[in-house]
């Protein structure tokens, strides 16, 4: 096998090695691998429920909204305005936090602030609707409100920090 | 695109299932229960900043742990570590931010949610 051929199957490698250890577990009855394969399932069961929501999100944004328009909103010059817009936009969002990454990439392609994709990010993490209607179900609505007007001010100083941070060193979000 | 965003998150799926057999839910709210104290604040914040678990099980777990009679900071601090801190993505998340911004993304995070936990205690 070639170099070439080896880059092209190595993202595989993985899921190919788990669906034959997979269905090697369930063939000989090897419990272990039961249990991981079911733990599997229910996350990949959570992450088809968000990813097309995701897609949508990127897709409307690269091609329907220009960047100046964008920039305008959520730009360097947003102020209050742009940090709330952000934060709204990521509590309609679900999923982990890996999920907004795609859309951090998206938001800095249309000219998203530092402090905006830094705020986009915590806020994803901490106040999606879909998860504090869970939240507030599993651990009460006392707790939940506590725990989010806590983080609040919190992450957006981070937004701040790293926008201070990044200013001056070359600050870009790739590709993936 | 939908290749490149869709094999890393499957991988990251099957990590997540292999760490969740390695420590079990059973055992996580065995050590993170009541009178666990200041040591099971600092394992909350270590396993949750780890681990990625999803939703519909980490929120069955920190119910079960105050049910248990775990403290609202550690829980707190648990849950808040799930979300903001990940060792697991953090592979998926220097391809996007570089190095230095994600690892330091990571670090802050942990501080708030270290913050967030100690005055969800003091406020509960």
């Amino acid at each position: 096998m070639t170099k070439k051929h080896f880059q092209k199957i190595k993202p595989y490698i993985w899921l190919a090695s788990f669906a034959i250890f997979s269905v090697g577990s369930f063939w000989f009855g090897f419990d272990p691998g039961k249990t991981i394969y079911q733990s599997f399932t229910k996350s990949f069961i959570e992450m088809i429920t968000f990813i097309p929501f995701l897609f949508i999100i990127v897709g409307l944004f690269d091609v329907w909204f220009p960047k100046e328009k964008i920039e305008k909103h959520i730009g360097k010059d947003s102020g209050i305005k742009g940090i709330l817009t952000v934060i709204v936009l990521a509590m309609l969002q679900a999923g982990p936090l890996y999920g907004a990454f795609p859309v951090a990439y998206i938001l800095y392609k249309k000219g998203a602030s530092i402090k905006n994709i830094f705020i986009y990010l915590g806020a994803f993490s901490t106040l999606k609707i879909p998860m504090l209607g869970i939240e507030i179900g599993y651990l009460g609505l006392k707790f939940t409100l506590a725990r989010t007007l806590v983080a609040l001010p919190l992450f957006i100083a981070v937004g701040y920090f790293m926008e201070w941070y990044l200013k001056n060193r070359n600050f870009k979000v790739n590709e993936v | 695109m939908f290749k490149n965003i869709v094999v890393p998150f499957l991988n990251i799926l099957i990590l997540v299932s292999l760490l969740l057999f390695i420590v079990p839910p059973q055992m996580i709210v065995k050590y993170l229960g009541a009178g666990s104290g200041a040591i099971g604040f600092a394992i909350a914040a270590v396993v949750g900043s780890i681990t990625l678990i999803p939703g519909f099980i980490s929120y069955p777990i920190a119910s079960g742990l105050l049910k248990q009679g775990a403290s609202y900071s550690t829980v707190a601090v648990f849950m808040t570590t799930l979300m903001m801190v990940g060792v697991v993505t953090l592979p998926l998340e220097i391809k996007y931010f570089g190095k230095r911004v994600a690892i330091l993304r990571n670090l802050l995070n942990l501080i708030v949610a270290i913050v967030i936990g100690v005055l969800i205690g003091i406020i509960l």
